[in-house]
């Protein structure tokens, strides 16, 4: 389960693109692809499994100019939704 | 054409050379009839067409993709164009190290195909002695860290077997199970009688498919493709025609699907002699069913028709003859009746069955 100090990573069978034509991010895995929003990508580009939802939190935050915790429950909420679609996992 | 959409998948068939014999293949029934297949130079030139397109998922198929001595070159340039690439294999003519190969190149997805869960019905299936072979390679697929897809085409002799199928699939670690009704098209139909299952067997293994996918969530997607002879209305036939999806067949024809070639009265262009994206916007196949001003009724004047585009247009040509005729699997279709009584045919048949094997022949009576 995804929580603050696990470390995330994209499922072995997700990659990550830049589409020029959209000029967004696709997560791509077999025979489908999602089009990323820019927040989504940024959240994504972070999971190497080197980085702990907080650490990313505070990057977004960061960057955003957001509260953590408000910043918190948004990336939560999108990881967890990813990794039941098996689309991120924690790392080992 | 501003209008014209934009291709995100294409279906690269390499070859149709196969070790297997599938019942229910997906290549048309005069594949022996076509011309020499494209050199590696040529499948090169596609690809690069193709991402410049918008194209950004490439399967790699066929026939049977691994008989093509030039596939590590291919992926080489796939992944130079950062394509994810997928690799649909019976997996019969692997060896270990070339996977590892592949694999070094930057292949994405591997997916294997078993036709049952245990050998002598798999291989009766594909006309091969192919199961455990197939078993080992997924084997090395996980080994080797790679995501492992695991298609399985159900029909009347498999489907009771889909908790078995479950269970394999979750032994091998496969990343993705497609559970993946025959369509009947092409070699399937003239095996329709031998493959359609009941309606009971159909609602039996969903369930436990269904049942599968919450269990597994987060693990394994788990894929369950109704035929379209089960539903009341079509689907989305490759997400509609010449919307979403370029198919090249081995010798150069680029199409809308595994079977447009077969529908008569249309022409499709050669990659050899135009540019891909000439073909895709301006090519009069991709554009005979693009839209709606083709559609007769009842699709025209239906509210399903910005969702199912009028269903599979092979179908309509293979059942009716007319290829622009509405899907005849829709309920509101004038020729519904042939579908009912294909069901019903099914239905009342029982015992041995006779397959027809895929086979090279360049002319067709069955």
């Amino acid at each position: 389960m995804i929580s603050a100090t696990t470390r995330p990573r994209l499922a072995t069978k997700a990659r990550l693109r830049f589409d020029r034509k959209s000029t967004r991010y696709m997560l791509l895995y077999p025979e489908k692809g999602l089009v990323l929003n820019p927040t989504s990508a940024d959240i994504l580009k972070l999971c190497t499994g080197e980085h702990t939802v907080a650490a990313i939190v505070q990057q977004l935050a960061d960057k955003y100019g957001k509260d953590a915790p408000e910043v918190e429950q948004e990336v939560v909420g999108f990881l967890r939704a990813m990794a039941d679609r098996g689309l991120v996992q924690d790392a080992p | 054409m501003t209008d014209t959409p934009r291709p995100y998948t294409l279906i690269a068939e390499l070859t149709y050379r196969c070790p297997l014999r599938c019942v229910y293949c997906s290549n048309p029934l005069d594949y022996a009839r076509h011309d020499a297949e494209l050199d590696t130079a040529t499948w090169q030139r596609v690809f690069r067409e193709a991402e410049e397109l918008g194209v950004v998922q490439l399967n790699l198929t066929g026939g049977e993709p691994l008989v093509r001595d030039d596939l590590e070159a291919l992926i080489t340039v796939a992944r130079e164009l950062d394509l994810y690439t997928n690799l649909i294999t019976s997996g019969i003519p692997l060896r270990r190290e070339r996977l590892e190969r592949l694999r070094a190149l930057g292949l994405d997805n591997v997916q294997i195909s078993i036709q049952d869960v245990r050998a002598p019905q798999s291989d009766r299936i594909a006309g091969h002695p192919a199961f455990e072979r197939k078993l080992e390679v997924a084997g090395w697929v996980k080994a080797l860290g790679l995501p492992l897809t695991l298609n399985v085409v159900l029909h009347r002799d498999n489907l009771d077997h889909v908790p078995e199928v479950i269970a394999l699939a979750e032994r091998l670690g496969a990343d993705r199970l497609e559970l993946a009704n025959t369509q009947y098209l092409g070699w399937a139909l003239l095996n329709r009688a031998a493959l359609l299952p009941t309606r009971e067997q159909l609602e039996g293994a969903r369930a436990v498919a269904a049942e599968a996918r919450q269990r597994l969530r987060g693990r394994m997607e788990v894929l369950f493709v109704v035929p379209d002879y089960f539903r009341d209305v079509p689907p989305a036939c490759m997400d509609g025609w010449g919307r979403r999806f370029l198919l090249v067949s081995p010798d150069g024809l680029a199409l809308p699907c595994h079977a447009a070639h077969t529908l008569s009265g249309l022409t499709f262009d050669n990659v050899k002699d135009r540019p891909l994206a000439e073909i895709w916007e301006q090519g009069e196949g991709f554009n005979a069913f693009r839209g709606e001003a083709w559609m007769p009724e009842p699709c025209r004047s239906c509210d399903r028709r910005t969702v199912d585009f009028g269903g599979c247009r092979c179908q309509a040509f293979q059942l009716t003859g007319r290829a622009a005729a509405t899907d005849p699997v829709c309920g509101l279709s004038p020729d519904h009746a042939l579908i009912d009584t294909a069901r019903a045919a099914a239905a009342a048949a029982a015992g041995e069955t006779t397959f027809h094997y895929r086979m090279a022949k360049t002319t067709f009576a069955p």
